[in-house]
């Protein structure tokens, strides 16, 4: 089977310091997908690498290829606003524009023209819904996205992401500044989300990897060490380092 | 990121399983010698001995759950532990034939053992070496001599039915055998139980080596 995206041969540097080396990996639609590794291995340069976020970054350069439904996400002809659009991503620390939450949702297909108030009205429904932060925030719509606790923030991010009806959605630790009820909400919705958007996340939690994805890639010093079926990973990995990685022999 | 509290704690939890090992081993000896010199005193010492041994299945489980429950342990780790639940329920339930032995001593009141004395003994030589070397299999997660030690088990096997048959010729030849020979047949069988229990422990060690989940034959 064809991934969703399929990186290939990718080779990434920072001035020159090589950061990513020789990492192929098919990444399946409608599937959860961890990278994990310790810090400084390259899951959050690679994902980086899947919406083009890299190229903000001065003195960087990539080799290789990233294939998203088969068309090279690197092509010189590819509009990167449209291809972020089709590949969200949701970070770290939860980032609500200062504004209302409504207007936060609203923003992207706002940026796309839909100025109808009744159609934004049910983009803002629907995505809040599908982020499972509707019911908490329903009443309060007008108040301010950085109000509400860091939870909902991030929930209220990932409607953010939602509203443009991406295809893929890459989170980069998105529960590391939440606590372990709002993690496990994100981790129910990232469940629920699965069925219509293909997502990856990098996580340095291993159990969070264990609990939600369908496979789990391990990084090591720049190189992807073993890529599988996450079950198998956790209970049987092929690579020594992965073993010592997950058991905690590392170091 | 090196975990060694918890690395600390699965030695002592493998230490745990060595020690009601060796319960286990003590056991089944003084069960077999109490048979062979109708000593009600040892007898009776293994069936008191047996709580003992129930006690450590519980105290190994209870450290296996806590594990699980504070230290979500991975891949080789995950796989110990499980495995240690398993060696707990098989060396308890050896402990259970060995005390059985030991009620059937009780019983026995007979000092003719109808040349079945060796070979008992022999049975009970080899599943106390075999439980010691699929041990220290589990502690060097050895898949290999796991698989070797269960091989031994037909040996027991063969041992089992030599004394059955001789027991049935006993019965055969003179029907005022039969109490004993029943009886002797019962303690041939636990022995023989004993013997499957260590395979039992072999694959338990290829799982915790190796992650394989494999049958090793046993009748």
């Amino acid at each position: 089977m064809n991934g969703k995206i399929m990186a290939q041969n990718i080779n990434f540097y920072y001035e020159g310091v090589q950061a990513l080396k020789d990492i192929s990996l098919n990444i399946n639609p409608n599937e959860i997908t961890a990278l994990i590794g310790p810090s400084g291995c390259g899951k959050s340069t690679f994902l980086r690498c899947l919406n083009r976020m890299n190229d903000t970054i001065l003195k960087t350069r990539l080799e290789g290829k990233v294939l998203l439904d088969d068309a090279d996400i690197y092509d010189p002809k590819v509009d990167v606003v449209e291809l972020r659009k089709k590949v969200g991503m949701v970070f770290q620390q939860p980032n609500p524009f200062p504004k209302s939450i409504f207007e936060n949702v609203a923003f992207g297909p706002r940026r796309q023209g839909i100025n109808n108030h009744s159609q934004l009205c049910e983009i803002v429904e629907k995505s809040l819904k599908a982020a499972a932060l509707w019911d908490e925030v329903k009443d309060n719509l007008k108040k301010s996205g950085l109000s509400i606790s860091g939870g909902q923030q991030q929930r209220l991010c990932i409607a953010r992401v939602l509203a443009v009806e991406p295809e893929i959605i890459l989170m980069d630790e998105p529960c590391s500044a939440l606590d372990p009820i709002a993690t496990l909400k994100i981790e129910e919705l990232m469940h629920d989300l699965k069925n219509q958007y293909t997502i990856v996340i990098v996580t340095h939690n291993m159990q969070q990897a264990a609990r939600v994805s369908d496979r789990t890639g391990f990084f090591l010093m720049g190189e992807l060490v073993e890529f599988g079926i996450t079950d198998r990973l956790f209970s049987r990995p092929k690579d020594k380092r992965t073993e010592d990685y997950v058991t905690g022999r590392f170091g | 990121m090196v975990r060694e509290t918890f690395h600390h704690e699965l030695d002592k939890l493998i230490g745990n399983v060595l020690i009601m090992g060796s319960m286990v081993e003590k056991a089944i000896s003084h069960a077999v010698d109490s048979f062979a010199n109708l000593s009600m005193e040892m007898a009776k010492q293994v069936i008191e001995g047996d709580d003992m041994i129930d006690q450590k299945r519980f105290e190994i489980e209870e450290s296996c759950l806590r594990l699980i429950a504070t230290q979500q342990p991975m891949a080789g780790d995950l796989r110990i532990i499980i495995s240690t639940t398993h060696l707990a329920t098989n060396l308890e339930r050896m402990g259970d034939y060995a005390a059985g032995i030991a009620e059937i001593n009780l019983a026995l009141q007979a000092n003719s053992r109808l040349q079945t004395l060796a070979d008992i003994t022999r049975m009970a030589d080899i599943g106390i070496d075999i439980l010691h070397e699929s041990l220290k299999a589990f502690v060097d997660r050895d898949s290999n001599k796991a698989r070797e030690i269960a091989l031994r088990d037909d040996e027991v096997d063969s041992l089992y039915h030599k004394v059955l048959s001789k027991c049935i010729s006993a019965m055969v030849e003179d029907p005022r055998n039969v109490p004993v020979a029943t009886r002797i047949i019962w303690v041939a069988h636990k022995l023989e139980r004993i013997s499957d229990r260590v395979t039992n422990i072999c694959e338990q060690v290829i799982f915790a080596a190796t992650g394989a989940m494999e049958e090793l034959d046993s009748d």
